[in-house]
């Protein structure tokens, strides 16, 4: 099968006027309704439940389990535990690739975190299941936990996020810092804070023989069946995973997880279709989550407000036993004009599951440091902090020296600043009240996140009634893919929306990659619009070469797409449509594939990245403490928009989150145990509707040649950076209290009187 | 889940003979109880629904002037009943700073005045808990507490009662009926919850069966209604439980308090009538430093008993506020904050 990628100049147009629609979800109403089935929804036939045992402590060992009283509960069918489970083909601890990380499955009695399954009980009903789990009793051989950024020796990791270096530098930091006229040093903190999907982790698994049928949410369908395969020692065709719908993820679903693969063993275990499903709390350990951070940053600027240095430190934590390192520090790499930067990490090990990508990771911790260092040092330089911002506004991208592929954010500042009257501000804090007498503050933040390209393939057919079809394993994470790629295949085909039949969501499919990175529209898009383009052409080649079509000869000169016609490029009075090609042709229908790549040559050339401006307005209770937000303003430059509802709600959500990050979000660890104290969704807060404010959202016109063929740089991630020291930076506006450790709260603001 | 019967007996008697037995509870809108049996922390045998009781889920105004608040009223419903909104404000401003509008929706007054501590170790059945396990020892005291008890605390036990509702209750000198084996006695509510001392596993003053059937507020409990607050500082809009709250209501005439009321929430395992602020109050002009000298009072036994001092001064700031805000006079409507230190903010949504 010959596969066609985009040129700058393709044979062939396509036109439609799909993407750029506001289209409602196409799948609204199927989950209004609760047609909509989540993996959790699926009841095969003879379906078990499982319940997980999880670790009461975070070090140690499990040195006995009632298995007997278990197994005598009423309904309970067996117990896995390390003494009794069916084998795995490979070591789980091997890490067979970067993206695979090592999973609590039974495989010892070690205990390495709280909340690590120790064993799963499997019976005829959920409740018996949860039973027998009590009814274990286990009992521990503990070991003094480690908890917190100084539980130990401190090390520099080889590498943080995915494979970034550990440290960069431009420049001479040192000597930028002492020739600084003004200079502040402050140190961060950032709080574990954990994913919470609303949907948690599940899985549905059966076994038929040697294949398995798997319901599960993930956003990356075939890394997970490549992990599945390695483990269970089948080939890739014996397994089919299906994940329509996901309940969130925000990367916690990026990777198949350790209670979904433990629900495939139990299934192996008693012969019979299981249903796992974590509790809240369970969620808290073996799923991922955002390590802490204490993040030290040294600006040094000029007489004028220019920068002279920038050096950011950012500690974290991994767990004992694999490696993710949370790359705060990189936030410092694009955003402002310092001549020297440096940027470095390290980190300590703790009694804690892996922490994992959590939406926007490193780019949400450092931005929140960043954004309040930058405030920071625009009071200390007596300068408005956008004057300040746009003083160091960097024309290249400060860590490479690249130019960017496109740049809008002097438009995000303008536009932003202008919704909000950001002109009005008070240079002085403590300055504004309201009527009724609380402290208004206004702060701003800058948003980043790069413009990434992953790898996807995509398969396109156009069927004998003129209809297509697109096929392409993508995610909808509830971000909105079943819509958005659904419009960028049907443009892609050129029909109509409604005249392709858009396929998704197993594994069956073509490998879309991994919803991740904020990169899913536009890798999945790439691979969709090039198989589009590969089946045009296809098309057209059956019409031009055929001496009774209208379009005969026009090989050169090159068809366009439209409506479900091939037009005469040089001469639009002569066309023909889809179904009148085939009908002749004889052929039921034509398919081909596209792939969407990262084009190296382009990334090589230009820094790529979206960039936004959030001004948050807040109210502080002067005496008593507490805050709200009462607005915020988002401008974002994010390259094509190919659905403008969508990307007003990922932003909305972005801008949330990261009021979130601010004043709600932290998982409290108790520092003698390890144990997280606030497990579920009453006590580890999130904002409530009473905490979203009117939310404004500005998308600012981008057009980027470089990031891809369609100019889509993402927007899932970015709202969250800026917003949360958007927030920061208000609170220190209306307070005059500069609260460096995240989230502020109530005993913050009681210093002054 | 541990099995467990479930009884839905037909009049009080049955269900107090029901409840009498060891292992058996009563269960009202389940909104906290079922949290407890899903979590482990409580593993009863048997369930004793009392919604389907017939009688008690009226508000009767009673010829004394007082009230009579059945216990299975929810909590809603009494926040929305307008002449009880009227005459006790505070109280109605109290229930609509809780939970959710779906949990007040469910739960029930005699649910609300009796549910549990909120704290994170008795919650978490790995962590020891004198309440949850009586002797085994308390995690929290020298664990995460920041939001734990500034009054009244052992140290057994160092959990604060979350109730909203009880806190104006006890400010307002409710009363609690009960029906048990013995027949019909009443207590005050300020006498209804135990400090821990020794026992914190003893929470309250009732025995095996006893069934809260109604709660009244008494005559002169309504003379307070022109300058009655509740006010409630949470780390975020709604659905928080305080952080620390008060409730004020004071009687004024010709510029002199004739009587204040007050009491706190968040601060101990009951609500914490605040006696000694009141005498401080009594004949004096409600003047801004009455007021501190009110919230000095109030927590003059107060002490941290983890990393919690900041309570204590945040209680005092709370008691000024809460009484400058009586002072001021009611508000013609609840606040769409209710009890929210941004309850005056003009354009705010819904709670
Ligand atoms: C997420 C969440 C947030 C919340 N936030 C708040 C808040 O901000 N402020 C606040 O005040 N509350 C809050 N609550 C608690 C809520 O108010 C209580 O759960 C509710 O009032 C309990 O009432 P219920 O009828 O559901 O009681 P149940 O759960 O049925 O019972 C609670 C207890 O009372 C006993 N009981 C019930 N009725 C009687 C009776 N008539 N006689 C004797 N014993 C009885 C039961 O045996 C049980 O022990 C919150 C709850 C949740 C889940
Ligand atoms: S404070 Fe009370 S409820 Fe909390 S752990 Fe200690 S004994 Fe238990």
């Amino acid at each position: 099968m010959p596969e066609l990628n985009l040129t700058s100049a393709p044979a062939h147009l396509r036109h439609g006027s799909n993407i750029g629609q506001p289209l409602t979800r196409r799948d609204g109403v199927l989950k209004v309704t609760g047609q909509a089935t989540y993996a959790a929804d699926n009841h095969p036939p003879g379906m078990l439940f499982a319940v997980m045992a999880v670790a009461g402590i975070s070090r140690g060992r499990v040195v006995s389990l009632d298995v007997a009283a278990a197994k005598r509960h009423r309904g309970v069918v067996d117990v896995m535990t390390p003494d009794h489970k069916p084998p795995l083909a490979i070591d789980p601890e091997i890490k067979t690739s970067p993206f695979v990380f090592r999973m609590e499955v039974l495989q010892s009695h070690e205990v390495r975190y709280a909340n690590q399954p120790i064993a799963v009980v499997i019976a005829e009903t959920l409740e018996a299941a949860t039973e027998g789990a009590v009814l274990l009793a286990p009992r521990y051989e503990s070991l003094p936990a480690l908890v917190g950024l100084d539980a130990g020796e401190s090390f520099v990791p080889p590498a943080v996020g995915v494979g970034n270096p550990t440290e960069n530098h431009r420049g001479d930091v040192e000597a930028g810092l002492a020739s600084a006229e003004k200079q502040i040093d402050a140190v961060y903190e950032t709080p574990p804070q954990y994913h919470n999907a609303m949907e948690p982790h599940a899985i549905v698994a059966h076994w038929d023989g040697d294949k398995l049928s798997v319901d599960m949410p993930t956003q990356g369908l075939r890394l997970s069946l490549a992990r599945i395969a390695e483990l269970f020692g089948i080939a890739h065709d014996k397994i089919h995973i299906r994940s329509p719908f996901l309940g969130g993820g925000f990367g916690s679903k990026g990777f198949l997880a350790g209670p979904q693969t433990l629900g495939i063993m139990a299934a192996k275990l008693v012969g019979r279709p299981v249903k796992l499903v974590l509790r809240r709390e369970q969620m808290y350990g073996p799923v991922g989550h955002r390590a802490p951070t204490r993040q030290r940053l040294r600006i040094g600027a000029d007489g004028e407000g220019r920068l002279t240095a920038l050096d950011h430190h950012a500690r974290t934590v991994s767990s004992t036993f694999d490696d993710f390192y949370e790359p705060a520090a990189d936030a410092s790499h694009t955003l402002y004009a310092a001549p020297a930067i440096r940027t470095s990490h390290d980190a300590v090990r703790v009694n804690t599951g892996t922490p994992l990508f959590m939406r926007a990771p490193g780019e949400a911790t450092g931005s929140i440091a960043l954004e309040s260092a930058i405030d920071e040092m625009a009071w200390a330089c007596g300068m408005d902090p956008l004057a300040f911002r746009l003083k160091n506004y960097a024309e290249r991208e400060p860590i490479s020296g690249k130019p960017f592929s496109s740049k809008a954010l002097r438009a995000c500042y303008e536009q932003g600043a202008a919704r909000f009257g950001w002109a009005k501000r008070s240079l002085q804090p403590r300055q504004m009240r309201d009527d009724a007498g609380l402290l208004v503050g206004w702060g701003m933040g800058t948003a980043t996140f790069p413009a990434l390209m992953f790898q996807a393939e995509a398969r396109a057919a156009i069927r004998r009634d003129g209809s297509g079809v697109m096929e392409i394993g993508a995610h909808d994470m509830g971000q909105g893919a079943w819509t958005a790629l659904a419009q960028i295949a049907a443009d892609a085909v050129g029909l109509d929306i409604d005249r392709v039949t858009f396929k998704s969501g197993t594994s069956d499919l073509p490998d879309a990659g991994i919803a991740g990175g904020s990169a899913h529209t536009a890798t999945a898009g790439a691979a969709i619009h090039s198989a589009g383009a590969a089946v045009i052409a296809k098309l057209a080649d059956l019409a031009t070469n055929d001496g009774r079509s209208p379009l005969f000869g026009a090989g050169n000169a090159g068809v366009i797409a439209r409506d479900g016609r091939l037009i005469r490029r040089d001469d639009e009075s002569r066309s023909e449509s889809y179904a009148e090609i085939l009908a002749r042709a004889g052929v039921a229908e034509v398919e081909a594939r596209g792939t969407g790549v990262p084009n190296p040559a382009a990334m090589e050339e230009y820094a790529m990245h979206a960039h936004g401006a959030v001004f948050a307005e807040v109210k502080v209770d002067p005496e008593l403490g507490q805050i709200r937000v009462s607005r915020m303003v988002g401008a974002f430059a994010a390259g094509r928009i190919v659905n403008p509802r969508m990307v007003q709600s990922q932003l909305f959500g972005g801008m949330i989150w990261g009021l979130s990050f601010a004043l709600h979000e932290e998982a409290i660890t108790d520092r003698r145990t390890g144990r997280i104290m606030n497990a579920n969704l009453g006590e580890y807060h999130v904002p409530v509707n009473a905490d979203v404010p009117p939310l404004d959202v500005v998308t600012v016109e981008e057009h980027d040649p470089h990031v891809n063929a369609l100019g889509i740089k993402g927007v899932g991630e970015i709202g969250i950076t800026g917003s949360a020291g958007a927030v920061a930076n208000a609170v220190w506006h209306a307070t005059g209290v500069r609260v460096r450790r995240f989230p502020i709260k109530i005993d913050d603001l009681l210093t002054q009187p | 889940m541990k099995p467990f019967d479930y009884v839905r007996p037909a009049t009080v008697t049955e269900a107090i003979a029901a409840a009498a037995q060891p292992g058996a509870v009563y269960l009202a809108a389940g909104t906290n109880l079922l949290d407890l049996m899903k979590g482990n922390i409580s593993r009863p045998d048997r369930l004793v629904d009392v919604t389907h009781l017939g009688g008690l889920d009226g508000i009767e105004r009673l010829a004394d002037g007082g009230l009579r608040i059945g216990a299975l009223v929810r909590n809603a419903d009494l926040a929305h009943d307008a002449d009880f909104a009227r005459s006790y404000p505070a109280v109605a401003e109290a229930l609509l700073s809780g939970a959710s509008a779906q949990l007040r929706n469910a739960a029930t007054v005699g649910g609300n005045l009796l549910q549990r501590t909120r704290c994170a170790y008795f919650y978490d059945t790995a962590s020891r808990c004198n309440k949850r396990d009586a002797g085994s020892g308390c995690d929290a005291r020298h664990g995460e507490n920041r939001s734990h008890a500034v009054l009244g605390w052992s140290e057994h036990c160092i959990a604060t009662h979350p109730s909203d509702f009880c806190v104006p209750l006890v400010a307002l000198d409710a009363v609690v009926e009960i029906e048990g084996r013995n027949g019909r006695r009443e207590i005050a509510l300020e006498a209804l919850h135990r400090l821990p001392g020794d026992a914190p596993e003893r929470e309250s003053a009732l025995e095996p069966g006893d069934l809260i059937v109604a709660v009244r507020l008494p005559p002169v409990a309504s003379g307070f209604a022109a300058h009655a607050r509740y006010l409630k500082v949470r780390e975020r809009t709604s659905y928080a439980f305080a952080m620390v709250s008060a409730a004020a209501a004071l009687r004024i005439e010709s510029g002199k308090i004739i009587e204040a009321r007050l009491a706190l929430g968040g601060v101990a395992a009951k609500p914490w009538r605040a006696r000694g602020a009141e005498d401080v109050l009594r004949g004096v002009a409600p003047t801004a430093d009455a007021f501190q000298e009110a919230g000095w009072r109030a927590l003059t036994d107060a002490k941290p008993s983890g990393d919690n001092a900041f309570k204590i001064e945040l209680a005092r700031r709370i008691v000024v506020r809460a009484l400058a805000l009586a002072a001021a006079g009611t508000p013609a409507r609840l606040p769409a904050l209710p009890a929210s230190p941004f309850a005056s903010t003009t354009g705010a949504i819904h709670a």
